[in-house]
């Protein structure tokens, strides 16, 4: 028959929830420095032209850092939007809207990293 | 089991959101999730913003003119407080995920403190950035 703890797990809601709640976590933690760089150094550029809004982007720091911003950023953004699905989308498009989300988090981040490269690593 | 509950009348539901008045928790509870969904469509548009730049400086020059009209500087603002209200209740939930702040009494001290500092953060963010732009 089994002890009470085997015959519990792997039902009800505790499942995989707490992999996900600490990652929305350590991502949040990350998005804190990441973001407030990103928001400062905007503010900082405030008028530059493209020349030397480019520049900036060139350094070492910049890239990284705003690499860095799109892995956690989207990483993050995937997690959160799971959540939002899960709570109020019931219908048969929830599924569609999970992979969606999933996929599309992935993409954009990748778009946004290559973006990146071809800034930093241009000739 | 189904055929069952379709033949006995509706059973009781529980009191639903709408009938109870807004709270300052239930409130930023529910503004922290759509200040959430609508960074999505920031970090969206953050990435069109870097593929544009990646472009050229034509690709660049027209994402910048529609950042710079009023419709996309109002947007713009909106975007800025999305993100500093979910950074600050986003704190805030950290700190109650490391098992602090769950008096009342803190409940409400942290709650105000998110919507002061949110707002402030908003409009200096926005004031030094003016200030820099001449």
């Amino acid at each position: 028959m089994g002890s009470p703890l085997a015959r519990a797990m792997g039902l009800g809601s505790a499942k995989e929830g707490v992999e996900h709640w600490w990652m929305e976590r350590v991502s949040a933690v990350a998005l804190v420095p990441l973001t407030l760089w990103f928001v400062a150094s905007i503010i900082a550029h405030t008028g530059n032209d493209y020349p030397t809004f480019i520049a900036w982007l060139r350094t070492p720091l910049a890239s990284v850092s705003m690499i860095l911003l799109l892995v956690a950023l989207f990483y993050h953004t995937a997690l959160g939007l799971r959540v939002v699905i899960e709570d109020y989308i019931h219908s048969g498009a929830k599924f569609a809207a999970l992979v969606a989300v999933r996929l599309g988090c992935f993409a954009v981040a990748l778009a946004g990293i290559v973006a990146v490269l071809r800034i930093a690593l241009r000739d | 089991m189904m055929s069952n509950f379709a033949s006995k009348p509706p059973r009781p539901l529980s009191p639903n959101i709408q009938i109870y008045r807004p709270q300052l928790t239930s409130v930023l509870s529910i503004v922290n999730r759509i200040t959430g969904v609508i960074l999505s469509i920031c970090a969206l548009v953050l990435v069109v913003w870097l593929i544009a730049a990646a472009a050229g400086p034509q690709a660049y020059a027209t994402v910048h003119r529609a950042i710079a009209s009023w419709i996309g500087q109002a947007l713009l603002f909106g975007c800025t407080f999305a993100f500093f209200f979910h950074l600050c209740g986003g704190i805030r939930h950290l700190f109650w995920d490391a098992g602090y702040g769950f008096a009342l009494r803190s409940i409400y001290i942290s709650g105000w403190a998110v919507v002061i500092a949110s707002v402030t953060l908003s409009v200096a963010a926005w004031v030094v950035s003016a200030f820099l732009a001449g």
